[in-house]
């Protein structure tokens, strides 16, 4: 069943077109990897959902989400479906997260806010979120500061934050890429499990074909502003119909081994 | 400090860092304080002139005897360090000496003019900390319109108009044309005195007397040499603050605050300013200490009571134990200033005070 609905979407900045017809359809329970070398239109894509683009960018095409087209919302709904319906992780925690905010002021003023819980019940769900992607000692990580963690404890409190209010659909903008390789495996396990156990649409934007072919259901890979092939995950690796997908493929440096 | 971030705090039994970092942050502000003593007693004992020939006049300095019991009567025959210790154990008791010119002691002297000099100054910092913020945050916000280029047009006026020249023009128009705001000195002559002294700030004395009268002509008359004093401050402020919320503005993590949804005057107030908050202060910290050498232009054309034109009376006089005084004032109020900055800075980021 599909969640989030992508079509034909189109951005451009200054006169140049960055998206040029985009579609994507986004299911519950399954990990959709968007794929593409830098200045395909990939973290575009992430972000025009959520109208977060860049100051002067023009939109046009779709985005479906439960009968509405999120392009169109004035911003008032648009910022309930922000946070509460549709959620975004970014690329680097040690820049995305509030540097002088609390760990749980961040996690729970959207909570407060789009469910409208008091203070004791977001603290309590907050703690709850905390143990759930993993970091240890939620009680106490409440009150500390983004500094105090580790890029990997990081990031997991940036998905933590994601999920706070249910979103249907988690948009996760290279979310490995800023961490060590030895922590990347565990991120990326705790986003595929949160996926199957809350029945999430997760996008997730990556350049790195390891971590697409580790936890997408399906693969779309991106160039130019525009898909160029998509299916899922076993068949566009592994037999892709696009020479650029085949060129990507061939560039990993390991690529004899497949 | 130990290896794991954040191991060594809020344990129970503790002290709370904030609360390290202030104790730590005045300890550091009380030895300042007895450094600028000795510099401003070294200072006044290196200028050239002497004393005696100001104070006591040609004819007088003729007479050896004269002389020598003047030097004896203000302890300037003693060795300077000697001098020195003799100075410390006053200020210890209080005892700032006695003003060779005036015949009282500099305490009491002081304590007449300064509060006239911060309630102008603090009018001042006040005003342009309030404009210079709200200024230089819509600018930032509405970058590039019109009122974006109108506030810094004005910004620009603010830094580059001198203050003297402002003041007599601001007199001028106001005061002599216009006859909108009352001249000079802290109150209506008919007023004066008309409250009794407690804070030294006419403002609160009057409203603690419960007197509006006396209330609305100390305004009247702070009104004008105080935006005259803030207005470099002002633009200052104005052009750090659009300059530090635009930089914020491009960040990640207010990117972040949007994605979640967050109302817009949330992410201005929690996500943005705090931040932007953070230069901001920096600037105003030095900002305010060059403010304070600007009180002695505007107090001489306001004809304002306060501690600029005491500083200046006693200069040309050499009247050193006040020259000392003012100095050791000035000194403080600087250390007071950088002290504030430095807690803020610890307040408003974590990982200041979390060091």
């Amino acid at each position: 069943m599909t969640t989030l609905e992508i079509a034909a979407l189109k951005v451009s900045i200054g006169g140049k077109e960055i998206l040029r017809g985009v579609d994507l359809a986004l299911e519950a329970g399954r990990v959709h990897g968007l794929a593409g070398e830098s200045g395909s239109g990939k973290t575009m894509t992430g972000l025009a959902v959520l109208g977060l683009l860049p100051h002067g960018a023009r939109v046009s095409g779709a985005v479906r989400l439960g009968g509405r087209d999120l392009l169109a919302l004035p911003l008032k709904e648009l910022n309930r479906v922000r946070g509460g319906e549709v959620a975004m992780v970014f690329q680097d925690p040690a820049t995305s997260l509030h540097p002088m905010l609390t760990v749980g002021r961040q996690l729970t003023e959207h909570m407060r806010h789009h469910l409208g819980l008091g203070k004791a019940e977001a603290r309590a769900r907050a703690v709850e979120l905390l143990g759930k992607v993993r970091i240890p000692g939620p009680a106490e990580a409440y009150g500390r500061y983004p500094h105090q963690f580790s890029g990997g404890m990081r990031q997991r409190i940036a998905i933590a934050i994601a999920l706070a209010c249910s979103p249907k659909v988690l948009i996760a903008d290279e979310p490995t890429t800023a961490l060590d390789v030895t922590v990347q495996a565990g991120v990326l396990r705790l986003l595929r499990g949160l996926c199957d156990e809350l029945g999430l649409a997760v996008l997730l934007v990556t350049h790195d074909l390891g971590v697409m072919s580790a936890v997408a259901d399906e693969v779309s890979v991106m160039r130019d502003g525009l898909v160029v092939e998509s299916g899922p995950r076993g068949r566009v690796l592994r037999e892709p119909e696009h020479p650029y997908t085949r060129s990507l493929l061939e560039s990993l440096p390991d690529a004899e081994a497949r | 400090m130990s290896d794991i971030p954040g191991a060594r705090r809020g344990r129970a039994g503790r002290v709370p860092p904030l609360v390290r970092f202030l104790v730590r942050r005045v300890l550091l502000a009380v030895l300042m304080a007895w450094g600028i003593t000795l510099v401003t007693f070294v200072l006044t004992n290196l200028v050239p002139g002497d004393p005696v020939a100001a104070n006591l006049g040609q004819r007088a300095l003729g007479d050896p005897a004269i002389v020598a019991q003047w030097r004896a009567e203000h302890g300037l025959d003693k060795p300077l360090w000697q001098q020195y210790v003799i100075h410390l154990q006053g200020l210890v008791h209080g005892d700032l000496g006695t003003s060779q010119q005036s015949h009282r002691p500099v305490s009491q002297d002081l304590a007449e003019y300064v509060p006239a000099t911060l309630e102008l100054a603090g009018a001042a910092i006040l005003v342009s900390l309030v404009l210079g913020v709200a200024f230089g945050v819509v600018a930032a916000l509405r970058r590039d319109r019109v009122s974006d280029h109108v506030l810094r047009l004005l910004s620009l006026i603010g830094i580059s108009v001198p203050t003297f020249w402002l003041a007599l023009l601001a007199f001028y128009v106001f005061f002599y044309r216009l006859q909108l705001t009352p001249g000079s000195g802290r109150v209506d002559a008919a007023l004066g005195g008309a409250v009794p002294g407690v804070t030294g700030l006419q403002t609160v004395d009057a409203l603690l007397a419960g007197r509006w009268d006396v209330f609305t002509s100390a305004v009247g008359h702070l009104v004008t040499p105080a935006l005259v004093l803030a207005l470099y401050t002002i633009g200052l402020l104005t052009r750090f603050t659009r300059s530090a919320v635009l930089e914020v503005l491009g960040q990640d993590y207010v990117r972040a605050a949007r994605a979640k949804g967050l109302p817009g005057r949330t992410i201005l107030f929690t996500y943005v300013l705090r931040s932007a908050l953070v230069p901001v202060i920096t600037v105003a910290g030095l900002a305010f200490g060059s403010l304070l050498s600007g009180t002695v232009l505007v107090e001489a054309i306001f004809a304002w009571p306060g501690v600029g034109q005491y500083a200046y009376k006693s200069a040309t006089t050499l009247d050193l134990p006040a020259v000392m005084g003012v100095g050791l004032v000035v000194g403080v109020v600087y250390l007071v200033i950088n002290l504030i900055v430095d807690v803020l800075y610890g307040v408003i980021d974590p990982r200041v005070r979390l060091q």
